[in-house]
């Protein structure tokens, strides 16, 4: 009788909105005589700015003001006041605070015209003179002043690395099979679709709303008050429509500061969008060097394990990601040892990127254990199989659910994996190598705290709403889904809103959290109102509800029954009547339940089966099928879902192929940062991509028990396309990406 | 100078700067902002719009080069049945039911020029349309919806019956928009 | 952009007259799917744009002699998907239709990709060094980014001037006029001293010490046609194009590949012509007939094209990131080979 529409494959709600072009992102909302500013990034990495001439640009027609570190309006003093919700340790960089030059890309001035078109050609008028210094970019060339990252805030949802465990260098050393092996990834980009862009309308009464590009409308709400000194109440944040994020959404972006700065001086609304080249001038996953040292038994039993990972982060602020850890929970060595350390560089602070250091980390450790197993002749999954761990070993506990063995033999099967042949190089035809890999993929299930309203509206529709974000993943279907069941009304009769800061507050959306977290707050906000409306219901005279408590009844057909006779209901409409014909609203929160979920490591799963053809002459390697099998608790939507996790899929076809930012160490400039040269995948790069749900019941996770799926699609994904052209071709490639010319 | 550019049925004449993109007098102009912004030059296909029938990339272009020219937009793919409903374009039917899309951004350039592809072959195979839509970047789905978007919208004709159903509310409804064009419309289509 | 006076002549004598008027500040415009972005990122400055998209270059027509004229304002779309093109010059259809995307395709022209300018990243950063880019200070600091820098996409063939010296390694990124190269298109030109043609081979030039010219256009002329002579070789040809992923994306190496096979007596065919071109590999496409020669009264063997590879790679240097394009260049070219000589299946 309940779960008429969660689990089923509802099409999105936003669905028309987009295809017809009415979804608004930031930089499709306008005012009235509307600025636009164009930013001037620095083209040195290190230094400071020892003159700017703003004089030819002032000059043109429709030039309002040029800002740069000389001109800005006095802002907040303190280093803590720069801080957003997401900030890492350390002092967050200032726009235009002052002469230095933190890094190459930095923006120096925003050039404010009445045109876009008038800006942008003034921008490249702004003369700027700096003192050069010698800079540091290069992490392979600095790991010898690599350190410990300072910890803070951020470390709750991301631990250090695991204690060691047991002798790591003893059991190594007399481990009968030892494999030492290290892996390079390079930058990379989030580079969503939309340009991040903040379109800030600067009301009669001073009070600011601003259409920014966000993962967390709170969050720039919160950043723009401390900066700015202004009260919550006169920031309001609107992001309806997201284009894109994968995590680069999640700290405000400096296009934020410069367009609310120019607003307030200017006393006119302003919009200030970055180019696709200025998309590569902040946040970025960060480069890193990993080492991994196995220790086995002949029969494949990890005695020993060694996973230690550099990456790079900025002078400012260390950005830390989990990258070790997973290895430590995944297989039950006895013997283990993690390390993780940072060397600070002449760049941007790095950002969390889809699967952030879960798909550094996996991806090093599932090409090991791939590496292993060619050392021990054993099947990779039969490896794999045979260190499986019932029991999170790095904490000693169990695991809330775990169907990862379940992945493993329903994708193997679907795969067709048994009729590999296990040696490398020995299937192909012609000059096409075919190679099959295997891999894991782990995931975090974090819940955080949210808010949600609901209301039931004159008409008898509901209405719900929660500050939270949705940057593609589809949260306003399964938002609306989850309210809509549990209120027993139809899917169309019920609207889900976000992406406002006037809405309770929700956290930003990344980390695979948003399923779990809003919709336990919109679960919560709408039993709430049932509750509402069953006391509604009981001082009706003579209620058959009477006596009745909330477990008694339940939602249906846009009625309230009672569970022990069906037959006795009332429509919402009468109850709604009953309070005299007036909206009936409830607030809630949604709390984690960290005892009990505190005793329990809670991770979703994948396991990824790959098949590659490489052309053995030219080394061009296609991806001709995948097959991802994942148990994420329960798929509230699997049209959703599975949009997710193929598009997860096609980033970690990506990562392992396509995807790298470089920079040119001399002048520690990005040289390919465009859609021309940083290559993500096209449509004809894809082929066969399968994905299997595995069901898995999850208690302890959320009350929905649900455990998201933006992450865990790309985790196993580069390491099993790694693993299969190793099949294929007999050759391990130890950086990624795995382009035509690591082959040849 | 001034342009005259029949945009969606509408001719407009319009001042516009020798220099001004045929994408920002669109969106700045004509408040037409279903065209999206994704790099500016010329490699993500988000803008990709219509002229003269064919798909090309409006962040490239002149909206001089277009003057004189038909112009047709996102906005001006479903068939307006009445100021309150519409029907939609079979691609853009697709593409919601498929779930072609996630975020979005990229979705009006992805139907623009899938249309151009069903045009010159109305029944694409896997590997055409692949190959068709190499202009076309999606950073969130991985291809694999659209593909059966435009599939789906190959077997399915616009049905020349109207479709009488209400326009949904929309999420963002409440929120500030300006839908004031410039651009003097001279006449309508 | 920075602003500029906008021309609409209708007529070739017009427009030729309005660029004349401003030699060094004026740009003809057609599809301007290069020239728009390169002025959005300043890297292009004209002061005056001649929109010369309503001049009368838009047809293709049968030449006498066999041969084909394809008008400067056909679109890249048109001419390949025209039949005529399809039919007998298939390679150039296979050539165009690697490159760029179908919405560049569509506004693209003929003449225009002649014109493309390379994807060096240095050259498109006007904060970086680039002697292609240099001609004055507006446009960012001389000297060549590229050689000591990322140079994965760069030339390998071509790049060292008359002294010794290497001022520029880009490479030319058109895949028209690779095909064109192999075909020996000519190329048709109007200019204040009358019309003249200039063979494809001769239309780009390598960088030597002035690598901000990109072909031997005099001032003041315009191209009005590129001429494709009778063989279109369309029996045994193959377009072979090497890049970072399955489509959309600038060659590594491209390999146009046209041949001629005879049988010559019971036990198989001869060749009796071969065309070879390469691009991404040099300032122009890279063309050698004494590497063409190598094939020609042969078997069509891997050996016999492995020969011609080395011979058309003679003198090819790397310069660290694009090192491996030599060998990449060689295999590319016994691939082409064999899949113009269809002992190789086409992808």
């Amino acid at each position: 009788m309940h779960n008429q529409v969660i689990g089923k494959p509802i099409s999105r709600v936003d669905g028309r909105a987009k295809v017809t072009g009415k979804a608004k992102y930031a930089a499709e909302f306008t005012a009235p005589d509307l600025l636009h500013g164009v930013v001037v990034s620095s083209t040195i990495t290190k230094g400071r700015i020892t003159h700017i001439d703003t004089g030819d640009a002032l000059a043109l027609d429709g030039v309002v003001k040029v800002f740069t570190h000389q001109n800005r309006p006095k802002l907040a003093w303190f280093d803590m006041s720069y801080k957003d919700l997401d900030a890492p340790p350390g002092s967050p960089f200032r726009p235009l605070h002052n002469d230095r030059i933190k890094y190459n890309g930095q923006p120096v001035a925003l050039v404010v015209a009445e045109t876009f078109e008038q800006a942008r050609y003034a921008a490249s008028l702004v003369k700027i003179e700096y003192a050069q210094e010698p800079h540091e970019t290069d992490l392979q060339h600095h790991l010898d002043t690599a350190r410990k990252p300072a910890s803070g805030l951020a470390s709750l949802l991301k631990p250090p690395p695991p204690k060691a465990r047991g002798n790591f260098d003893k059991a190594f050393t007399e481990a009968p099979v030892q494999l030492s092996t290290g892996y390079v990834h390079g930058f990379e980009h989030h580079n969503p679709m939309e340009l991040f862009s903040s379109t800030v309308v600067y009301g009669k009464d001073g009070k600011l709303t601003i259409y920014d590009k966000t993962q967390g409308a709170p969050n720039s709400q919160f950043y723009v008050s401390q900066v700015f000194n202004i009260p919550f109440r006169d920031v309001r944040v609107v992001s309806p429509y997201v284009g894109g994020g994968f995590g680069s959404g999640l700290r405000p972006q400096y296009q934020l500061f410069l367009a609310v700065m120019a607003a307030r001086e200017l006393k006119q609304s302003v919009r200030v969008s970055l180019t696709r080249q200025q998309m590569f001038t902040f946040g970025h996953r960060p480069a890193t060097v990993q080492h991994i040292d196995l220790g086995a038994q002949p029969d494949g039993t990890l005695d020993a394990l060694r996973h230690a990972a550099t990456a790079e982060t900025s002078r400012f602020e260390d950005y830390i990601e989990v990258v070790v850890n997973w290895s430590g929970a995944l297989y039950k060595a006895p013997n283990a040892q993690f390390d993780y350390n940072v060397v600070p560089l002449d760049q941007y602070t790095p950002l969390d990127m889809r699967a952030p250091g879960g798909v550094t980390g996996m991806s090093a450790i599932e090409c090991a254990m791939d590496e292993l197993s060619y050392k021990l002749g054993m099947d990779p999954l039969e490896l794999r199989l045979k260190n499986y761990t019932e029991e999170d070993p790095n904490e000693k506990r169990p695991f809330s659910s775990k169907q990862l063995r379940a992945c493993y033999q329903q994708a193997a099967e679907r795969f067709g994996w048994t009729k590999r042949s296990p040696e490398p190089r020995s299937m192909r035809e012609g000059h096409t190598l075919i190679g099959w890999g295997m891999a894991t993929g782990v995931w975090d299930a974090n819940q955080l705290p949210a808010r949600a309203e609901a209301v039931l509206t004159v008409n008898g529709k509901l209405r719900v709403s929660s500050a939270t974000a949705d940057i593609g993943t589809g949260t306003y279907t399964i938002m609306t889904q989850i309210a809509a069941d549990t209120l027993g009304l139809p899917l169309e009769d019920v609207l889900f809103r976000l992406g406002d800061t006037d809405m309770p507050l929700a956290p930003f959306q990344g980390g695979s959290l948003t399923a779990g977290t809003v919709g336990s707050a919109v679960k919560i906000v709408c039993e709430d109102l049932g509750k509402e409306l069953l006391k509604l219901a009981r001082k009706m005279p003579n209620s058959p509800f009477a006596k009745a408590k909330f477990d008694d009844v339940f939602f249906v057909e846009k009625q309230m029954r009672l569970k022990a006779d069906p037959s006795v209901r009332i429509d919402l409409q009468t109850l709604v009547d009953q309070n005299g014909g007036r909206a009936i609203r409830t607030t809630a929160t949604s709390m984690t339940n960290s005892l009990k979920q505190g005793k329990y490591t809670r991770y979703a799963h994948s396991a990824v089966f790959v098949e590659v053809q490489v052309d053995e002459d030219l080394g061009t390697v296609k991806v001709t099928r995948a097959v991802t099998a994942v148990a994420a608790g329960r798929i509230l939507n699997p049209k959703t879902a599975r949009s997710q996790i193929i598009g997860g899929m096609v980033w970690g076809i990506s990562k392992a192929l396509e995807e790298e930012t470089v920079m040119d160490h001399r002048y520690g400039r990005f040289m390919n940062h465009n859609l021309a040269e940083y290559h993500v995948p096209v449509c004809a790069d894809i082929h066969e991509l399968d994905v299997l749900f595995v069901e898995e019941h999850d208690d302890v996770v959320n009350p929905l028990g649900v455990k998201g799926v933006g992450e865990i699609g790309i985790v196993g994904m580069p390491a099993a396309i790694a693993n299969a052209i190793f099949h294929a071709t007999g050759k391990r490639v130890h950086e990624l990406p795995i382009t035509l010319d690591k082959l040849m | 100078m001034q342009i005259q550019v029949t945009v969606n049925g509408k001719t407009r004449k319009s001042e516009v700067e020798d220099r001004t993109l045929l994408v920002h007098y669109l969106r700045d102009q004509l408040h037409l902002t279903g065209t999206h912004v994704g790099c500016d030059t010329s490699s993500c296909g988000a803008c990709t719009v219509h002229v003269d029938g064919v798909a090309v990339k409006s962040c490239t272009l002149l909206a001089a080069q277009a003057d004189g020219c038909a112009v047709t937009t996102i906005e001006g793919m479903a068939i307006q049945d009445s100021p309150t409903t519409s029907q939609l374009h079979p691609l853009q039917e697709g593409f919601k039911e498929c779930h072609g899309l996630q975020c979005g951004f990229c979705t009006p350039g992805m139907i623009m020029t899938a249309a151009d592809l069903l045009k010159h072959n109305p029944n694409p195979s896997e590997a055409e349309i692949r190959e068709a839509l190499e202009g076309n970047i999606c950073r969130c789905t991985g291809y694999h919806n659209i593909v059966k978007a435009i599939q789906w919208a190959a077997t399915h004709s616009t049905k020349p019956e109207p479709n009488q159903q209400e326009e949904p509310v929309v999420a963002d409804e409440h929120l500030f928009t300006n839908d004031v064009t410039t651009g003097e419309v001279v006449e309508t289509h | 952009m920075k602003p500029f006076q906008y021309l609409r002549p209708t007529g070739v004598d017009a427009a030729v007259r309005d660029l004349t008027a401003q030699p060094d500040a004026a740009k003809f415009i057609a599809g301007g799917t290069n020239l728009i972005d390169l002025m959005k990122e300043h890297v292009e400055q004209p002061t005056t744009l001649v929109d010369i998209n309503r001049l009368p270059l838009a047809t293709v027509e049968e030449l006498e002699d066999g041969g084909l004229r394809l008008g400067a304002l056909v679109t890249n779309a048109d001419t390949a998907y025209h039949p005529l093109v399809e039919q007998r010059y298939p390679l150039l259809s296979k050539a165009i239709l690697a490159g760029a995307s179908a919405q560049l395709r569509n506004m693209a022209t003929n003449g225009g990709n002649l014109f493309q300018r390379t994807r060096c990243y240095y050259f498109y950063d006007t904060s970086m060094p680039c002697n292609k880019r240099h001609s004055g200070p507006s446009q960012g600091p001389a000297g060549c980014g590229a050689l000591h820098g990322y140079n994965r996409i760069h030339a390998i063939l071509g790049t060292e001037s008359a002294d010794g010296n290497v001022h520029c390694i880009a490479t030319h990124p058109s895949d028209m006029c690779v095909a064109l190269a192999a075909l020996e298109a000519v190329v048709r030109v109007s200019g204040p001293q009358g019309e003249r043609t200039i063979p494809i081979a001769d239309f780009h030039r390598l960088p030597g010490d002035t690598p901000q010219h990109d072909n031997t256009l005099r001032p003041g002329e315009l191209v009005t046609a590129i001429d494709l002579p009778a063989n279109g070789f369309s029996h045994y040809n193959s377009y072979l194009k090497l890049r970072d992923r399955a489509s959309y994306a600038f060659a590594l190496v491209s390999v146009a590949a046209a041949l001629e096979l005879e049988r010559s007596d019971a036990s198989g065919d001869q060749i009796s012509a071969a065309r070879l071109a390469m691009g991404g590999v040099a300032h122009k496409p890279w063309r050698k007939t004494e590497a063409e020669a190598l094939l020609v009264g042969q078997r069509p063997t891997p050996d016999v094209f492995g020969r011609a590879a080395d011979a058309l790679l003679d003198g090819a240097q790397g310069y660290g990131h694009n090192t491996f394009k030599i060998e990449l260049a060689k295999r590319a070219i016994v691939r082409a080979l064999s899949q113009a000589a269809k002992l190789e299946p086409t992808e």
